[in-house]
């Protein structure tokens, strides 16, 4: 026992010095990725997507080479929750405990768009029939917007897992990918929801009970779950308040549609020439409006999105630690079960019972061991990862930003330059 | 008047000795770089130019109103008022503008000058000018409404709020700026009147150095406003009571396109108003969006990440202040321009009560006349000869009452209609403006927007 522990708190030298670790860890990752990109043996892809009525139906086309599939290409239907189900079966799995399993994609809501929708149908009589279709056609493109989102989370989470060199080889893949048939994954009843309920309490409840009361001696390990910690707290409060704010600069958007039409409606009653100024400059309204809310569906993409996308992560990170801890839980209750055995057959020659014990304390030693090397490396990896997506999306945002902001000037520009000749 | 104080013209009254002078002294001026419009040549060329173009644009209007045309030319005169400063503290205290006047017309004593008015001082004039200008089919410009919420919110503010520095002003600054934007725009729509413009009491409150006599009927709670409020209802019902049967095909469609033009603006200026604060509200979100990435910034272990997320979220307050700016062309450049249209729709409206009125007053005394022609007649029946002498008499009477009423009422719409003119060329001019300046300042704003993100870009291409 002793000695394991010796080599847990030898780690920490190597862990802390974190950067150069990191460099080697890219370097693994390298390959890894250059196998997933070249590798087309597993591909994976969401070729088709419907909505009918609460559900979403999506379907998931496969191409690959692997011996162990039936046919080349193939293609099935899948619902939201089988897509939970395989997800959960990769967390139940012992054999993946010490990998970060890539959330679950979040479930398809268009409560928003529809209660939207039917707000606009009740405030029809206040609008002109002008600015009830295009805020329609606004929403409608909202709720386009938010379907081709929720259909691509959902073909990233089956990507993930088809080109992770452990996971795509899960039988529970397979079958989600190949089996015709309905899984059993019956949309979610009660007692399914009260289920996953207590699941995710179990889950937050070992987090605090084994965080009390199991001592981790790692600084590593110890140092993550506060990082996870502080982290995700700190994601989800930025997730909310810059959905809260995109949400707020598509409403920017929409005030613009008012706006337009009550400057077509005042141009229909002036001379020919101020009509034309005036149509024109509520074209130049409704031109803004397109590029206020393009802004906003970028922030939305770029930023909140990724923020978001990060705080699940970071949530699935934290189930890695759990896992960890509780991984770390059985193995000091086999300590505990071999001192016991040792000293109650103290004068036993080589007794059954503690060789029993032994096997099992080095089993789950090495159990612990294997998890948290694992573990260690993906808290790595999730780290570069992390930087490497939130760069990505910063270099986007902000070329987008720039982007419309100069569509925007040029506009205006131009508009400005028309009107002033217009007189 | 008082402008013997301001030597070195002393009593100087507008008469036409003093005019000689005056041009005189404009001409002299004319290298001090002051537009020199007011020359006695270019006057004539100019005067017959305007005749022209008036004669052959609209011909609806007779040529007996020409004669008031050759007064009609942009007035050489620009009036600002800087300097809000409040004076005294508690209920009593009271805002101070100072107006400050740059003209070389004639009529006033100086090339330019200043005084300090206070807000009452600018509805008195309002007042006077309504007295003496609406029955004759003048549109007065409005005066800004007296806010008792924002005056009250001021005089309990300890500190004197002009506008701050920099930064976001605060409300009673805001309400100051506004405000101060409005009584400019008033005084310099009168100045831009031909008639209005030569007002002594105008001159005076332009001109004179002493405080003006305190125009307690414009206080809200005063008993004279409390009757003006009883007028006010009284015509309110007289307005909806009473319909008057349009001879004139004009008034007719004017009356109707101010009416529906009004409606149409209320409309505009809600969307308007809903956009900035729309715009203010979204900068109140992007400011917590900054908080939260700060806050996420702080506990990011990546250092450049961790740089890079402060920067992003620097950009977010930044970008916060932007919102409020757009929000304040929306509101300042936008919203209060059709508001101000539509108090001259107001003022034009009145115009068009008060011409009603007018012909009320006419149709009575076209009553009455026929009352005492029937009278006479019955008399003649009668035989009673004193009665057919004092209804002849009577007659008389109301045949030149009849006559006045018709003949103030031909004069009024008369001039309506020329100040309807002014007013259609002048508010698309100043819609074009507006419009053209919201624009632009929105390009500036989308042209600062650019330089915040440019300046982000590197930050995120640091990330290692």
């Amino acid at each position: 026992m002793m000695d394991c522990i010796d080599d847990n708190s030898n780690d920490p030298l190597t862990a802390q010095v974190s950067s150069p670790s990191g460099d080697t860890k890219v370097d693994k990752k390298k390959p890894n990725e250059n196998v997933s990109l070249t590798d087309n043996s597993l591909l994976v892809d969401i070729s088709d997507a419907l909505s009918e009525k609460e559900k979403v139906k999506f379907t998931v086309h496969t191409k690959t080479t692997l011996p162990e599939f039936q046919k080349s290409e193939f293609f099935v239907v899948r619902q939201h929750e089988e897509f939970v189900w395989l997800h959960d079966r990769y967390e139940e799995n012992e054999e993946y405990a010490g990998y970060i399993i890539p959330p679950a994609p979040p479930r398809p809501d268009f409560d928003a768009s529809r209660e939207k929708l039917q707000r606009l149908g009740e405030g029809e009589g206040a609008l002109t029939r002008e600015e009830f279709l295009k805020m329609k056609e606004e929403l409608e493109e909202e709720y386009l917007a938010t379907f081709k989102k929720t259909v691509a989370m959902h073909e990233v989470f089956l990507q993930r897992l088809a080109s992770h060199p452990v996971f795509r080889g899960d039988a529970h893949l397979r079958v989600f990918l190949e089996y015709e048939q309905d899984l059993c994954a019956k949309p979610r009843g009660r007692m399914d929801l009260i289920g996953g309920l207590m699941r995710s309490m179990t889950t937050t409840t070992d987090e605090i009970y084994l965080g009390a009361t199991v001592r981790d001696v790692n600084d590593f390990f110890e140092q993550e779950t506060a990082f996870l910690q502080e982290y995700y707290s700190h994601l989800k409060e930025a997730v909310a308040k810059v959905d809260r704010m995109t949400s707020k600069h598509k409403e920017v958007a929409d005030a613009h549609i008012k706006l337009s039409s009550c400057v077509t409606q005042l141009a229909t009653r002036e001379a020919p020439h101020t009509e034309r100024f005036l149509s024109r400059a509520a074209d130049t309204f409704d031109k803004c409006r397109k590029i206020e809310g393009r802004m906003a569906s970028d922030q939305d993409l770029k930023l909140a999105d990724t923020l978001r996308y990060y705080m699940r992560d970071t949530h699935a990170a934290k189930a890695v630690l759990v896992r960890r801890l509780r991984c770390l839980a059985a193995y000091e209750a086999a300590n505990r079960n071999l001192e016991r055995a040792r000293a109650k057959n103290k004068d036993v020659h080589a007794p059954m019972e503690v060789q029993e014990a032994e096997q099992a304390q080095a089993d789950a030693c090495a159990r612990f061991e294997q998890l948290s090397a694992r573990a260690r490396e993906e808290l790595i990896d999730f780290r570069t990862r992390r930087v490497a997506a939130f760069k990505k999306s910063l270099i986007d945002l902000a070329e987008l930003e720039i982007k419309h902001a100069r569509a925007q000037q040029e506009l205006f520009r131009k508009s400005l330059q028309v009107l002033r000749e217009c007189h | 008047m008082s402008a013997e104080t301001d030597a070195p013209f002393n009593n100087v009254e507008i008469s036409n000795e003093n005019r000689e002078e005056e041009d005189l002294f404009a001409s002299a001026v004319q290298e001090v770089s002051l537009d020199p419009e007011i020359n006695g040549t270019q006057d004539g060329l100019e005067k017959s130019t305007i005749d022209d173009i008036s004669v052959s644009s609209p011909a609806t209007i007779g040529s007996s109103i020409m004669e008031e045309i050759a007064t009609e030319r942009s007035n050489n005169i620009i009036i600002t008022i800087t300097e809000p400063q409040k004076i005294g503290e508690g209920m009593s205290s009271y805002v101070a503008y100072r107006v400050i006047t740059k003209t070389n017309m004639p009529i006033f004593s100086k090339l330019d000058f200043a005084v300090l008015r206070r807000f009452s001082d600018f509805l008195g004039l309002h007042e006077k000018l309504t007295e003496k200008y609406l029955r004759s089919g003048r549109i007065i410009p409005p005066a800004p409404e007296k806010s008792i919420m924002g005056t009250t919110k001021l005089k309990m503010s300890s500190t004197p709020s002009t506008e701050s520095a920099n930064g976001s002003p605060s409300v009673q600054s805001q309400f100051v700026e506004r405000r101060r934007a409005a009584l400019e725009r008033f005084l310099n729509r009168v100045a831009q009147h031909p008639v209005l413009c030569i007002d002594p009491d105008f001159r005076e409150f332009l001109e004179s150095d002493t405080e003006l006599p305190k125009a307690t009927s414009t206080s809200a709670l005063s008993g004279a406003g409390m009757l003006r409020l009883f007028n006010k209802v009284g015509e309110t019902v007289n307005k909806i009571t009473y319909r008057m049967d349009e001879s004139d095909p004009w008034f007719e469609e004017r009356v109707a396109r101010i009416e529906s033009l009004e409606s149409g603006l209320r409309r505009l200026c809600g969307a308007c108003e809903a956009l900035a604060t729309e715009r203010r509200e979204l900068a109140g979100r992007a400011h917590e969006a900054a908080r939260a990435i700060a806050a996420a910034a702080a506990a990011d272990p990546h250092a450049p990440l961790s740089r890079a997320l402060s920067h992003l979220s620097d950009l977010h307050e930044k970008i916060e202040h932007l919102r409020n700016e757009q929000a304040n062309t929306d509101f300042y450049v936008l919203t209060e321009h059709i508001k101000d249209y539509l108090g001259l729709i107001g003022a034009i409206k009145d115009v068009f009560h008060e011409r009603v009125k007018v012909f009320q007053h006419w149709q009575h005394s076209q009553m009455q006349l026929t009352k005492r022609r029937e009278n006479k007649a019955k008399a003649e029946l009668a035989n009673r000869p004193e009665k057919i002498e004092q209804a002849a008499n009577e007659i008389i009477e109301w045949e030149s009452k009849v006559e006045r009423g018709q003949q103030e009422f031909d004069t009024m719409s008369r001039v309506i209609k020329k100040e309807l003119e002014r007013f259609e060329e002048i508010r698309l001019d100043q819609l074009r403006d507006t419009l053209l300046r919201y624009l632009d300042e929105h390009m500036k704003h989308q042209a600062q927007a650019i330089r915040y993100w440019d300046a982000f870009l590197p930050e995120a291409r640091a990330i290692k």
